[in-house]
């Protein structure tokens, strides 16, 4: 009953690529599966009608049934319109007006109206290099204008001093009046939160709007919610003019739901997405790749720039000249297993790849954890600094006293022997394809990921990342393999199956 | 504001806009003589949409689909099914927070995602149960949140009791044993304990949640004698989720549901006791100190469904 929404969509597709023709019957079939799914996952009611009633009458169209994948065809218009719901491209905030320009945030109590103001600010204060004021109108939640001074001084962005028994829109004057005369160039207002039936916070809302002429207003919605999305939009969209949508709490396992009914519902875009209590955790709302993450097509994008943050230029470029000799000892395999932990562990990784459903299998059942991971780096760890760099030194003798020194087996040396003797000879084949420069052609070209994972041909990333000055890389620790998307590094599965 | 309107008009109201839009969504479907598939599809649908979740969702269809033919059935006579079912899906958990526990303190852990409404409902669990004139100690637990803890502690001031607090950012486990001990020393009846919002997904937080847990047991066996798991009601289906995880990791005892003063709400509450039988303690609905009321399977059942005498009370 809790398999994701991707899974139940995943199952669906599967039944109708499996077959060789297709008939009404059945993509009507498939296509109330789809709608119970996308209950399921909270998707309103409203919307759901919609979508499958577009999405059946393209489907059930002559030429996708007389074609000759017609479950292929069926797929891609669900994934098409699926977009379509989601809106096409990221929409960026727009604070092109006269300074200050406000955001006004609006939301329900508990839908992270605050954190996410503080997360905006800290973003626009890093990357847009603005000047930004934040101040909280909540005067109803106790210690809530606390809350976003002390994240203020957190992200060091500055928020309007504390007036005990001022109202909302008297602190939001004031707050104008301080952006305007200390050169502001942003002005975050975080509201109240308010229930959409109240009308008197309503009207207040409306009030402090009226005040602030608001270059955005956004409102904040929880990822998590329910049927009622589609109240709390409407009403908050009859009262003020919203600009764009928050989902917070999009790191939680309820994804897609809501996402897809806000921008249906408000046809307003959504702007960001939070991912998590620290205060970085927020990212532009990227649907086509929503899209294909409920669509269990992986979010390989996502994934890539994620390794680029996480990854050490140094360590790259360290790796990038070993393998360009065609080293590739058991220190650099350590330094793919820590790069895998750093960009979330195994689990974080497996949601963002296609078709890795093995893993995903594994992890659930328990066979397989992030402790994988450090088992192998215990493994690493207990090899004498020679043994490291030249593994071929590890007799029977040396390999009972790793098992014993990382409270593992001999069979688990083995096999991470076996994997590592794998990955070094993958590496010497792309040494071989052309080296780490054909690969940073790969992946400097940005429309070519899903090529370069596939051109990898079944061997290791190469370590670098797009802004080494080399301009060559791959993406480390990401084994690509041959026609399967997505592949464990060689001998990786037997890690699993344990 | 809301001193001149009793608590209970508030939920029926807000309630009896739940059931109106059910009561729209059921309307629309019986201006047809008979059953169809096609209409029992739509009940289906209209029941799911309500956040009653597809389990209970079919078993109404079932219902009616044994019916059909034995009488037509109008919206009301429809309305009456689905309150029957729903009454009789939550009636057995119904169970109210007693203050039992020997030797005292009682200890109760207040858990839940962010921004579920556990602080306010700490506070508001507090003022009730003093005013049954239990002494009732709190642990500002949340040393995560940005000013949760002055949060709690104006609260515990507004309430007129004693607040454990500890440093922003500080070890919580810690602390919640600092507060056992306390209580335990001054005899308070009931020690609540707050604790940082976090999402069940998240293992390294629930992992923390269980060794709060193993710390609480250390110094009383039975403690913590309630883990109350505090959900939204504006939250859908994965609700199920949070609540079956959270039992897994922290051994949940009860549920309290807040904001039931919203639009859509109850209806994952009907699933949540189908499919897990806790029992749910209390329901919030309102953001004043005595928001927090008895949950009552059958006002709740029945402004649900939409039964007539609750709109003859309400109106």
């Amino acid at each position: 009953m809790f398999e994701s929404l991707s899974e139940r969509l995943g199952g669906v597709f599967d039944r109708l690529r499996g077959r060789g023709a297709l008939s009404e019957a059945d993509v009507r079939a498939a296509m109330r599966e789809v709608r119970v799914a996308l209950l399921e996952a909270d998707v309103a009611l409203p919307v759901v009608r919609s979508f499958i009633d577009s999405v059946t009458e393209q489907a059930v169209g002559g030429q996708v049934l007389k074609s000759v994948t017609p479950g292929q065809q069926v797929v891609k218009i669900v994934h098409d319109a699926l977009v379509n719901m989601l809106g096409a491209d990221a929409s960026e905030l727009e604070l092109d007006v006269t300074p200050p320009a406000v955001i006004m945030m609006v939301g329900l109590q508990g839908s992270g109206k605050t954190t996410t103001t503080a997360k905006i600010a800290k973003r626009l204060t890093e990357r847009g290099r603005k000047k930004v004021l934040m101040a909280s109108l909540d005067v109803n939640r106790p210690a809530a204008q606390e809350q976003l001074a002390v994240l203020g001084t957190q992200i060091d962005v500055a928020t309007l001093p504390i007036v005990q028994g001022q109202q909302p829109v008297d602190i939001a004057r004031r707050a104008l009046q301080a952006a305007k005369l200390q050169g502001y160039d942003v002005l975050m207002l975080d509201t109240a939160g308010r229930l959409h039936v109240d009308q008197a916070l309503m009207e207040e809302m409306k009030a402090v709007a009226t005040v602030a002429q608001p270059a955005e207003t956004l409102l904040v919605v929880d990822a998590l919610t329910g049927q009622d999305a589609v109240n709390v939009a409407q009403s908050f969209s009859e009262q003020v003019s919203l600009t764009g949508i928050v989902l917070t709490r999009m790191d939680g396992d309820a994804r897609g739901g809501a996402a897809l009914s806000m921008r249906a519902v408000t046809g307003k875009p959504i702007k960001f997405a939070g991912t998590g209590e620290k205060l970085d955790g927020l990212e532009p709302f990227q649907p086509s790749r929503v899209a294909g993450r409920i669509l269990g097509m992986g979010d390989v994008v996502s994934l890539v720039e994620r390794a680029a943050e996480s990854i050490k230029i140094e360590d790259a470029e360290a790796l990038a000249r070993k393998m360009a000799k065609g080293l590739f000892d058991m220190n650099d395999l350590r330094g793919q297993l820590q790069q895998m932990q750093r960009m979330g562990g195994l689990g974080a990784l497996a949601s963002m790849l296609p078709g890795v459903k093995q893993v995903k299998q594994a992890m659930a059942s328990g066979a397989a954890d992030d402790k994988v991971l450090v088992r192998m780096d215990a493994i690493i760890s207990s090899m004498t600094p020679k043994e490291r760099t030249k593994p071929e030194l590890l007799n029977a003798k040396r390999k009972i006293r790793v098992a014993k020194g990382s409270g593992t087996t001999v069979q688990d040396v083995n096999k991470l022997l076996k994997m590592h003797q794998e990955m070094a000879n993958a590496m010497k084949k792309i040494r071989k394809m052309g080296g780490i420069k054909g690969l940073g052609a790969l992946l400097g070209a940005k429309g070519g990921l899903g090529g370069m994972l596939g051109g990898l041909g079944g061997g290791m990333g190469g370590g670098g990342m797009p802004q080494m000055p080399s301009g060559g890389g791959g993406l480390p620790g990401l084994p690509g393999g041959g026609n399967a998307p997505f592949n464990m590094p060689p001998g990786f599965d037997k890690f699993l199956k344990k | 504001m809301n001193d001149t309107v009793p608590w209970r008009d508030r939920l029926l109201g807000g309630f009896k806009r739940t059931s109106e839009k059910l009561g729209e969504n059921l309307t629309g479907l019986f201006t047809k003589a008979t059953l169809d598939a096609d209409t029992l599809d739509e009940i289906e649908e209209a029941l799911i949409a309500s956040d009653l979740g597809p389990s209970t969702a079919a078993r109404v269809r079932e219902r009616l689909e044994g019916e059909r033919f034995e009488r037509g059935l109008d919206v009301m006579a429809v309305r009456e099914i689905v309150a029957q079912e729903i009454a009789k899906i939550l009636a057995p958990v119904a169970i109210p927070l007693e203050v039992i526990a020997f030797p005292r303190p009682q200890v109760i852990l207040v858990i839940g995602v962010n921004g579920s409404g556990k602080t306010t409902t700490i506070a508001k669990l507090a003022h009730l149960l003093t005013e049954q004139d239990y002494q009732v100690m709190l642990v500002a637990g949340d040393t995560f949140r940005a000013a949760a803890i002055g949060q709690l502690k104006v609260w515990a001031d507004r309430v007129g009791v004693p607040i454990i607090m500890g440093k922003e950012g500080g070890d919580a486990a810690g602390l919640v044993f600092e507060g056992v001990k306390k209580g335990t020393e001054i005899g308070t009846d009931v020690l609540i304990v707050d604790t940082a919002g976090r999402l069940q997904n998240k293992a390294g937080l629930m992992d923390e949640l269980a060794k709060i847990r193993r710390v609480l047991g250390r110094l009383n066996p039975e403690a913590p004698h309630n883990v109350v798991l505090v959900l939204d009601a504006t939250t859908g289906q994965n609700a199920l989720n949070q609540i079956e995880i959270f039992k897994e990791m922290a051994g949940v005892t009860g549920l309290v549901m807040t904001k039931l003063d919203g639009t859509a709400r109850g209806g994952v509450l009907v699933a949540a006791a189908e499919k897990f039988g806790l029992p749910i303690h209390a329901i919030g609905i309102g953001e004043t100190i005595d928001d927090l009321r008895p949950f009552d399977p059958q006002e709740v059942a029945r402004a649900i469904a939409g039964v007539a005498p609750l709109k003859e009370r309400t109106a």
